[in-house]
């Protein structure tokens, strides 16, 4: 088998290899192995060239693989939303026919939509495991379901990181927004964001309030996921107190 | 002793390195301080077990965002440094852009066999993984670490069973890592991390 520095040059080479060698671990000595074959002139040179390669192939792969998760989370956040509509529609319109008629053929309908519920709970739960690996501090502070949504409304992480937390809040409001933008309605506080228990469970008066907070959470928990990675539960304690700060003013 | 300094900050002695800085660590007579909280092979070394990284050749599987693996790379002669998450890894490449000697590998390290092509015999294994068979990963990267060398294995007790007993635990990998080291070592790093210890070993062939 070939060294991978004998295959072509730099991050290209070390690509293939990763990608295609196949090897039993052994204590090789490779940079020596690199000079006795006369592509390198001393180790130094070999470890230089081992870094530059290593450092953008990493990067590219990773690159490569978070957009391949992202891909998958937005896929199936996508396809939850369709289950979701057709179970609903499918449900009330077998009802209404029951109501109407004594013997209706719904056995078959019904078989289908318990099939559409198994597939929603699989698709469910591979976003449960997902949407975590892909923005840890967001699934940490709003769950994974509503985490993909607004990743899929953004139109991925990085775009979602970039924008302020106005529009965040306002996200999946789009129709909202753009009536009020016209002048036919007031201002949207919340879009998908709504469905957060933090927002839909504060008391309407304050629920714009709560609807603020959490998208301005949730905009730093993007910005942490995108660019830093770490879980920082401290977040979510932000949050909680804020909450309960916005909730008080309430009852006062 | 191994290429590491040791440094006194408020009547504690903390292990420091020479090298560009990467975080906020602290740094104290041009010497960057490993933080016993913050990093393991920190809280090993307090503990009194030495490291030998000077001019060392090391693996470090589970390197996470890069800072202890900067510390390494301070040091020893080459460093490379697998991680499997892909958040974490776009942070270790950053760290690594910055150390000439740490070579950083997206990879599974339950998997070797795809990264052996690119790296060479070792003279130290350091493992942190958080997943299920710590053991197991150890195990099947044995082959890479050079008679004589040394293996640190970090055990997370939570990660492979909320209910049994931390030392059962520690107990369970040191035995399961001897079919292929020999065990020296069972440290315990409380106080600075809970449920966590490192076993220290020893290839022979």
């Amino acid at each position: 088998m070939k060294e991978w520095f004998e295959r072509g040059e730099g991050a290209d080479a070390l690509k293939a290899s990763l990608e295609e060698d196949v090897r039993e671990p052994e204590p090789r000595d490779i940079p020596a192995l690199a000079v006795e074959s006369g592509v390198f002139d001393t180790q130094d040179e070999y470890y230089d060239t081992l870094h530059e390669a290593t450092v953008e192939g990493a990067r590219r792969r990773v690159e490569d693989a978070v957009d391949v998760a992202e891909r998958d989370v937005i896929n199936a956040v996508r396809t939850l939303e369709t289950l979701n509509e057709q179970i609903n529609e499918l449900d009330e319109r077998v009802r209404d026919w029951e109501e109407e008629t004594e013997r209706v053929p719904v056995a078959e309908v019904n078989e289908a939509c318990d099939a559409l519920e198994e597939a929603r709970d699989e698709t469910r739960g591979f976003i449960e495991e997902r949407a975590p690996e892909l923005a840890p501090n967001m699934s940490n502070l709003a769950g994974s379901v509503l985490t993909a949504r607004l990743i899929a409304l953004a139109g991925g992480l990085d775009k979602l990181a970039r924008m302020p937390s106005s529009t965040v809040q306002v996200l999946g409001a789009e129709d909202a927004l753009f009536a009020h933008l016209r002048g036919n309605a007031p201002s949207p506080k919340h879009g998908v964001i709504y469905v957060h228990p933090y927002v839909r469970g504060t008391q309407k008066e304050e629920r714009g309030s709560a609807a603020r907070a959490v998208a301005g959470k949730l905009t730093i928990a993007a910005r942490v996921d995108r660019y830093a990675g770490d879980l920082r539960p401290e977040l979510a304690d932000e949050l909680d107190e804020k909450i309960e700060r916005i909730r008080g003013r309430g009852q006062e | 002793m191994s290429g590491i300094n040791w440094v006194d900050i408020d009547g504690e002695r903390y292990p420091a390195t020479e090298g560009k800085r990467v975080r906020d660590e602290r740094v104290v007579d041009g010497k960057r301080v490993w933080h016993p909280r913050r990093s393991k092979a920190s809280a090993l070394l307090v503990k009194g077990v030495d490291i030998p990284l000077e001019d060392a050749r090391v693996l470090y599987l589970g390197a996470g965002a890069g800072t202890t693996p900067s510390y390494f790379a301070d040091v020893a002669r080459a460093v490379y440094a697998v991680e499997f998450a892909p958040s974490p890894v776009s942070r270790l490449v950053d760290v690594a852009e910055t150390r000439d000697r740490l070579f950083p590998f997206f990879a599974d390290a339950r998997e070797p066999s795809k990264y052996a092509s690119v790296v060479e015999g070792v003279d130290i294994l350091y493992q942190d993984v958080a997943t299920r068979g710590q053991a197991d990963v150890a195990l099947k990267n044995a082959d890479f670490v050079r008679d004589g060398g040394h293996a640190y294995v970090v055990v997370k007790a939570r990660s492979e069973d909320v209910t049994a007993e931390p030392e059962d635990k520690y107990e369970e990998v040191a035995k399961a890592l001897e079919e292929e080291y020999d065990v020296e070592d069972v440290v315990d790093l409380s106080p600075f991390y809970d449920d966590h210890a490192v076993v220290v070993a020893r290839r022979q062939r």
